[in-house]
């Protein structure tokens, strides 16, 4: 087994003289495009091992998990019956490890190559990528040796039970916290010091008779129920509500040594991932964009047309009513790079609104490609989305919202308006699928159960998977564990105690 | 051997059931898909869902492509990166699901038996020889050895890499003889068609035969079957009439087990055969002294011939239920008896499993 790791880790297939010959006119063509990526190594792989390096997230080795097993089988199946094949595979690390399948053509090889570039020069330079660990591919190692030692000591099924139980509480990360200074907790004398001082708070000196002038019994009392309050949030922890759950329990839940070294590395690994999330439209646009730039307009050789054609089209098809992350975000970097090639940007641009001059528009700036350089440095999805999803875009790209028709049960276009789209895609993006949910309280009632909070921004939680979940958390925190939400409109709270789920309902102010 | 292989292995362990039961719950069922055209199903991967909070069924989204605000929109969906949280329909041949199926079954208690040798012989074409006609030659070995042959004598050239393959290099499948233990086997499935069974117990209970039938034949090559169809009369029928037929009146079930009894007395003795019957119900019965006329014929007749004699019933929207539960109360700690109830679609590979599961 190790051999494996260490084959594919420094000893790797390297590539055969004609794909490595390819591989350096690559590397100098996206250098020469401005590309500024890690040192890229590209291996070769049969199909077994890209499948099995794709079920590990892009790496040789992962701690032991029946996951990656099942994630295996499905890609292996899907494979050996032609449903889909992986391409590309490169892993954020520096320096980057690229896999190419070893029995694709030529063509693809140049291909991915070319999108690989891309890839890694987004990881290297798109600032939420800057706190991920680039030497992860140690780190991933450590964990497996680290998990199966564990496993050794305490027993295989025990262990991986309590991976089980954090991995249903990996999506509560928060993956903005490395980005953010959090103010520091106050500490046990702070909190004494400002308790003893607790009458003089605000008073002004003042003769005995000219106090009650000076400092009016209204203003005092003020003041003190100002002094109560801050004491009152200084004894709460946590102080402020917390959205990193995993990194709260952490610190706070009562955890024996070995279950605090696995959840400390499966939020290692959430938040190495999390940028990723944050960033997929972007990225693969970002690598899509260049692949297609340097095959058409400098590497692709006449006979090999049809297949890159085909190939391409195919990662960047859309089927009906779904969003393709590769077509959105290629077509959107083409479409800044238009706008800010051809000056439309500014104030006048936007005053102006005779349909013909704006299609005329051309100030000749040619700032675009300096632009989507720029972009690609500082934005993540959302605000990619925000800041440059205009009008004129979502009408060429043809998007809709969708509703469910109850009637005919089918999904069905409900709307082509560019703000209920651009409110859709936002939404769509900001969620990923997971909820906003934060830590309020860790000593709810006095009886130390812990206090969830879920943002509501329009739609339910699936309840059947919350009431699983928190019975996990529950499980971790040792005692109840609630989460207030809104179900259908109303106010609710659930409740676990780790046998089973109450449901009641509250009041609006919690 | 890869990393994987043991994660894989866990897995695997897990969806059968052998560890971790604890996570039997969050497991999509294995269910089987109906047939597509000929010899082919789509069969889901068993799937084990990590529990995390998320959000419920999607009001809305966003989609991309022509239409009309009212038209159909196929599945709005999210650009997201869900890996692993689909439920991934394949195209499996009838053979393969077999195989797939037979790592959790088997024929219980059967016994060699049989007039010819105790041991079956087969050929498989598993070997390679120097030596074989040419319809059986292995191109791939074949290509390889004069590759190897070419290159070692310095006759390749990159620029025109013609190999041309001599007799020396030239490679056949060659046949292995395999010996397995010969046990001659006769299943019979009789079915319950009476006007009690709506379309859905029949179509339950015809997919419940099927894949029994499929299994079967892929797995013990020395099976022979016989098909009874019931309501109040039995009549044996041939394979394709068991499957399709559509029939409806009242139920009598011992006309069923007579007409098994008879069928088994005539062609097939005991000493020689492993005796397999198998009858699919509703359980609602005409009467209950037809009910006793079967327990009596069962334990007299049937059951003492038989290895293990097995019963399915369906639940129904009309019927009683009744006959299942006599039977329990009759059979109860009989070995050779296994009852199995089949509340639904999704249920058909569990009661399967009841029936033939390993270990049972």
């Amino acid at each position: 087994m190790a051999l494996i790791s260490n084959r594919f880790l420094r000893e790797g297939r390297a590539l055969p003289q004609e794909l490595e010959d390819w591989r350096q006119k690559i590397e100098t063509l996206a250098k020469g495009y401005g590309l500024d990526f890690f040192e890229t190594i590209f291996e070769m792989c049969t199909y077994e091992e890209i499948n099995m390096i794709a079920s590990y997230g892009g790496f040789p080795t992962r701690y032991p998990h029946w996951r990656w097993g099942m994630d295996y089988i499905q890609m292996q199946t899907s494979y050996e019956y032609g449903l889909s094949k992986i391409y590309e595979m490169v892993i954020n690390t520096d320096p980057s490890y690229a896999y190419l399948l070893d029995n694709n053509l030529v063509v693809d090889q140049k291909l991915v190559m070319s999108h690989v570039f891309g890839h890694v020069d987004f990881f290297k330079n798109n600032l939420w990528f800057a706190p991920t660990n680039r030497k992860m591919l140690d780190q991933m190692a450590n964990h497996a040796a680290k998990v199966r030692k564990l496993m050794d000591k305490h027993g295989q099924s025990p262990v991986e039970s309590f991976i089980d139980l954090c991995l249903s509480l990996d999506n509560l990360v928060d993956p903005h916290s490395p980005h953010i200074r959090r103010e520091r907790r106050t500490s046990q004398a702070e909190y004494e010091e400002a308790h003893t001082n607790r009458e003089v708070v605000g008073k002004i000196p003042a003769k005995g008779y000219m106090d009650k002038h000076i400092n009016p019994p209204e203003f005092l009392a003020a003041q003190r129920e100002k002094k109560a309050e801050e004491l009152a949030k200084m004894r709460r922890y946590p102080e402020e509500p917390v959205r990193d759950v995993l990194g709260f329990l952490l610190e706070a839940a009562p955890l024996e040594s070995w279950q605090h070294q696995i959840l400390q590395i499966i939020r290692d690994e959430a938040m190495y991932f999390a940028p990723q999330g944050q960033t997929k439209i972007m990225n693969e646009g970002w690598a899509t964009y260049w692949h297609t730039k340097m095959m058409t307009q400098d590497i692709l050789d006449d006979s090999e047309v049809i297949d890159y054609c085909d190939h391409h089209s195919g990662t960047t098809a859309m089927r009906p009513g779904q969003l393709n992350p590769y077509k959105m975000g290629v077509e959107l970097w083409r479409h800044i790079e238009e706008r800010w090639d051809k000056g439309q940007h500014g104030k006048d641009w936007v005053d102006c609104d005779d349909p013909r001059e704006r299609r005329r528009w051309d100030t000749g700036a040619m700032e675009g490609r300096e632009k989507i350089f720029q972009v690609r440095r500082t934005h993540n999805d959302i605000t990619f989305l925000d800041t440059f999803l205009t009008a004129d875009f979502c009408r060429q790209q043809g998007f809709f919202t969708t509703a469910y028709d109850k009637r005919a049960r089918e999904w069905v276009i409900d709307s082509r308006d560019f703000a209920d789209v651009k409110k859709g895609l936002l939404q769509m993006v900001a969620s990923r699928g997971t909820p906003r949910v934060m830590v309020t309280d860790a000593n709810a009632f006095n009886r130390g159960e812990l206090m969830l909070e879920h943002t509501h921004e329009g739609l339910d939680i699936q309840l059947d998977w919350a009431a699983v979940t928190l019975k996990n958390l529950a499980t971790i925190w040792r005692r109840s564990v609630h989460l207030d939400t809104v179900v259908d409109g109303k106010p609710i709270r659930l409740s676990h105690d780790g046998t089973e789920l109450k449901k009641s309902e509250r009041k609006e102010d919690g | 051997m890869l990393n994987i292989d043991r994660d894989l292995g866990r897995f695997r362990d897990i969806v059968k059931g052998k560890v971790r039961k604890d996570l039997k719950k969050y497991m999509s069922s294995g269910e089987l898909i109906g047939r597509k055209g000929k010899n082919v199903v789509s069969i889901p991967l068993p799937q084990i869902g990590i529990p995390r909070l998320r959000y419920g069924e999607n009001k809305s989204g966003v989609g991309q492509g022509d239409g009309e605000q009212g038209d159909g929109a196929g599945q709005g969906q999210e650009a997201g990166d869900a890996a692993g949280e689909h439920v991934l329909e394949v195209d499996v041949s009838l053979d393969e699901l077999a195989e797939i199926l037979g790592e959790e079954l088997e024929l219980p208690r059967i016994e060699p038996k049989g007039t010819k040798e105790s041991m079956a012989e087969r050929n498989r074409y598993k070997g390679i020889a120097q030596q074989g006609p040419e319809s059986l030659r292995h191109f791939k070995r074949t290509y390889r050895r004069a590759l190897q042959r070419t290159i070692a004598s310095g006759g390749f050239d990159a620029e025109r890499p013609v190999i041309i393959p001599i007799k020396e290099d030239k490679r056949y499948r060659h046949y292995v003889v395999e010996r397995e233990p010969r046990s001659a086997a006769v299943v019979v499935y009789m079915m319950d068609v009476s006007g009690s069974m709506g379309n859905e117990q029949k179509e339950i209970v015809r997919n419940q035969a099927f894949w029994i039938d499929t299994w079967l034949s892929h797995h013990y090559k020395d099976v022979e079957t016989r098909f009874i169809i019931h309501d109040a009369s039995a009549r044996e029928v041939d394979r394709h009439t068991f499957f399709h037929t559509r029939e409806s009146g009242g139920t009598l079930i011992s006309s069923a087990y007579k007409l098994c009894v008879e069928i088994l007395t005539k062609d097939y003795d005991p000493a020689e055969w492993n005796i397999y019957p198998f009858h699919f119900s509703d359980g609602d019965n005409w009467s209950g002294s037809d009910t006793r006329a079967c327990i009596e014929l069962l334990k007299n007749t049937l059951i003492p011939m038989s290895n293990q004699f097995s019963y399915a019933q369906v639940d129904s929207q009309y019927g009683s239920g009744q006959f299942i539960k006599d039977l329990l109360e009759a059979f109860g700690d009989e070995e050779a008896v296994t009852l199995s109830r089949v509340p639904n679609r999704d249920a058909i590979m569990d009661s399967i499993k009841d029936l033939l599961g390993k270990g049972r």
